[in-house]
């Protein structure tokens, strides 16, 4: 098959036409199909527009964003940032904003681990533990996830009051209130030795690099993992003694009715967590398990002839193989998940459709509130897309 | 067959206890052998096999005592009030079913006038039968559609009434699980034709076609279902002409109709990427016209081949219509929540939820089921 025996009559670009006036032609028909169908959605959209600028102006609201700089004066309960009812609307929602990311990088990442952990133990050699697992994500899977949401709130609800709670280990309670857990007081020197981690982390990512390097150019392999260890952990553990080691505990304890100190994870967070974590774990087990049994069982075992290891035919040869299988699934989980968190609002958990909604209560806005929601989940779902698409794109099969 | 008959008829050697098959040791056949290959293979697989049955032993006898041994079934009503201090007692170390047996009817059919209930019932029956017929696939035929016409007509008459000498029952008295159903029903029902249009749409070669439905999906998919719900309820009044007035419970459909068609309308997409271009192009070689081509080539194929998603799309509609809670629409879940909202039901969450809990759970796990079995009947042909 060579170019030269190609009939070059086949290379001649195919004669153009006009277009004639006639329904037998086909790209005539497409240009008049397109228009009318371009032109009924236009005059939909026009006649809804038409329909809202009019009843705005019969019931005098104002649309516009001026309202974001009011202030908002709805209490929020949990916030990563500083936050007081005297702020403005646009705090409140950058509030709502940073409290539904809280809840899906977190879900996320436990979801991931325990949905893992599950579609393996599915595929465990043990009867029971393989049987138990299938149990669990056929009737996870089947109840709505709004009616588990409820169900935990429900049952933290009902856990004893702060009083009465239960106490399983020194400065740890968990009661109607909450989870309150010992912390430490914060100060710079922790800020700084967390700032040392992230640098850690990044030397030790460039070590690695350069380790492999030299390993492709003169095939001697090096030990990596003693430097990465004293970057990751040495690194920020120096910053934090030479700062003076301050270490000082902040440990929960009862005063009154309520606790103080600590810190907190209110039943409301705690309620979307387990809920969306569980719920979404049990469709990455399956996701798992199914990318897992589609690497061949050939593959195993021509690694094994070849001398491998156990862990290092996981590591190096099945795992690369079933993420391919693995990722596209799981972005739309993700992508799930971080839309799921928006239940929140059914049992008082203030995310952004939560405080978009009062806000749109309060002040009347429907149009800008609710194009806040959508605009939000838009941005997340859309990064969350570009980002996985990017790394299947790194993992993907590289054919000729 | 001759060596058959032979061997009947030939004498049969004396049974020898010493030459006759031994029975293969225990330790390779039998119960023995198998929970030694699948729960004690190795010491870690054993630890994990004690372990686990030790929990799932503690945790049966502790639901069996919570559920059955120390459950109240029913408490004293006086002058319409509940007594539920024998409930409250226990602390919750029993269940309290009485919340249930006091308050199922409710949980059904919400605020649905109390002796009209069986109108309700019969729809939900309707419903039910309607799904078995529709899963028959000896009636997948176009009559089939016709079946379902004349159900949801009857499914109006009972549930709204004013003829037949039954009493008229406005929408916002409906309520419970018949609201669920027609959610769900009327939501796949509609959702279908249109996201088979939409992904008609996006596979088109039409730019501008193709454009707008690129739009649509990916928009819906884009945001969750509440905020959808949200502005069907708080928007989408603004959108109509003055004087022009849609109910919640159709607004609330529209919503998710429009949900729902962009995810099934990608699931097609998937069965007719999937389909051989050789049958595109054998259907144009016949001079097919586009109507033609789509109706008797690619979309009975395109359709089959997705069957299975398509049911595990739908049963993630049927949970997802229990959203509308968050907009005041009294589906079943709505109405289990309301159940517990008077002062001595309070608290009693737990089991009205494990109640609703196992309605929804034993439609999705029969949809899940049926579609397995579903998926290895059209499979078959491909396994040898």
């Amino acid at each position: 098959m060579s170019d030269t025996a190609a009939d070059p009559r086949l290379l001649r670009a195919p004669p153009r036409k006009g277009i004639r006036l006639s329904w037998a032609d086909e790209r005539l028909r497409a240009i008049i199909w397109q228009v009318l169908v371009v032109g009924i959605v236009v005059a939909i959209v026009w006649w809804l527009v038409r329909n809202t600028n009019h009843n705005l102006e019969v019931r005098r609201i104002a649309t516009g964003w001026g309202f974001l700089g009011r202030e908002a004066g709805l209490p929020v309960a949990e916030s990563l940032v500083s936050y007081s009812p005297t702020n403005t609307y646009a705090r409140a929602l950058l509030v709502g904003v940073l409290n539904t990311l809280k809840v899906a990088v977190v879900g996320i990442v436990l979801a991931t681990i325990l949905g893992t952990l599950i579609g393996i133990a599915r595929l465990s050699k043990n009867w029971l533990l393989a049987r138990l697992a299938g149990v669990y994500i056929e009737v996870v899977r089947d109840l709505p996830l709004l009616l588990q949401l409820l169900f935990w709130y429900a049952i933290l609800q009902g856990l004893p009051s702060p009083r009465q709670a239960l106490h399983p280990a020194e400065g740890v309670f968990l009661s109607n209130r909450g989870l309150k857990l010992p912390w430490i007081q914060w100060q710079d020197a922790h800020s700084f030795a967390l700032l040392g981690l992230v640098i850690g982390v990044v030397l030790a990512v460039f070590y690695a690099r350069s380790a492999r390097a030299k390993q492709m150019r003169d095939g001697q392999p090096r030990r990596v993992w003693p430097a990465a260890i004293g970057l990751v952990l040495g690194l920020p553990v120096l910053i934090w003694a030479v700062l003076g080691a301050p270490w000082q505990g902040d440990i929960p304890a009862l005063r009154g009715f309520n606790f103080t100190g600590g810190l907190t994870i209110t039943p409301e967070y705690f309620a979307l967590l387990i809920g969306l974590v569980m719920y979404t774990a049990a469709f990455i087990a399956e996701i798992v398990r199914a990318g897992i049994q589609s690497v061949a069982r050939g593959q195993w075992e021509a690694a094994e002839a070849l001398g491998f290891q156990r862990g290092r035919i996981m590591r190096l040869i099945v795992l690369p193989q079933a993420l391919r299988v693995i990722i596209p699934p799981m972005t739309s989980q993700y992508l799930n998940l971080t839309k799921n968190s928006s239940l929140a609002v059914a049992i008082g958990y203030q995310d952004i459709v939560s405080i978009a909604n009062t806000t749109l209560n309060q002040t009347g806005q429907a149009i800008e509130g609710i194009a806040i929601i959508m605009l939000v989940f838009l941005t997340i779902s859309l990064s969350i897309s570009l980002f996985m698409n990017w790394y299947n794109a790194r993992i993907a099969l590289v054919e000729r | 067959m001759a060596d058959i008959a032979a061997e009947a008829t030939a004498p049969r050697p004396v049974e020898d206890a010493a030459v006759g098959p031994r029975r293969a040791p225990i330790t390779v056949v039998g119960p023995v052998a198998w929970a030694r290959a699948n729960l004690f293979s190795s010491w870690i697989s054993t630890a994990v096999t004690l372990a686990l049955a030790y929990l799932i032993v503690r945790w049966t006898l502790g639901f069996i005592d919570w559920a059955f041994v120390n459950a109240i079934w029913s408490v004293p009503v006086t002058n319409g009030q509940a007594q539920t201090q024998a409930c409250r007692a226990l602390n919750g170390a029993g269940a309290c079913w009485a919340v249930v047996t006091e308050k199922h009817r409710f949980m059904l059919f919400g605020t649905y006038p109390y002796e009209e209930h069986w109108r309700p019932a019969i729809c939900v029956l309707l419903f039910i039968g309607l799904y078995i017929v529709s899963a028959m696939r000896r009636f997948w035929r176009p009559a089939l559609a016709l079946v379902w016409l004349v159900t949801l007509a009857v499914i109006g008459v009972l549930m709204w009434g004013g003829v037949f000498g039954l009493s008229y029952v406005p929408q916002e008295r409906w309520g419970g699980l018949p609201i669920t159903l027609i959610l769900a029903t009327f939501g796949i029902a509609l959702a279908f034709p249109l996201s088979i249009l939409v992904a008609l749409g996006r596979r088109s070669r039409m730019p501008a076609i193709k454009m707008l439905c690129v739009l649509y999906v990916e928009l819906i998919r884009g945001v969750p279902l509440i905020s959808l719900l949200f502005m069907a309820s708080v928007m989408f009044p603004l959108f109509l002409p003055e004087g022009m007035n849609i109910d919640k419970l159709l607004r609330a459909q529209i919503a998710i109709i429009l949900f729902a068609a962009a995810y099934l309308a990608e699931v097609v997409r998937g069965g007719l990427q999937a389909l051989p271009r050789g049958q595109y192009e054998a259907a144009d070689a016949l001079g097919l016209s586009y109507w033609q081509k789509t109706g008797f080539i690619i979309l009975p194929q395109a359709l089959r081949l997705v069957i299975p998603p398509l049911v595990n799309t739908f049963i993630g509609f049927f949970k997802d219509t229990s959203l509308v809670l968050i907009i005041g629409i009294f589906d079943l879940l709505t109405a289990g929540k309301t159940a517990i909202v008077e002062p001595a039901w309070q608290g009693f969450g737990i089991e009205v939820y494990v109640t609703v809990g196992l309605i929804y759970f034993i439609f999705c796990f029969a949809m899940s089921r049926y579609s397995q079995n579903l998926e290895a009947e059209l499979n078959r042909h491909r396994v040898r």
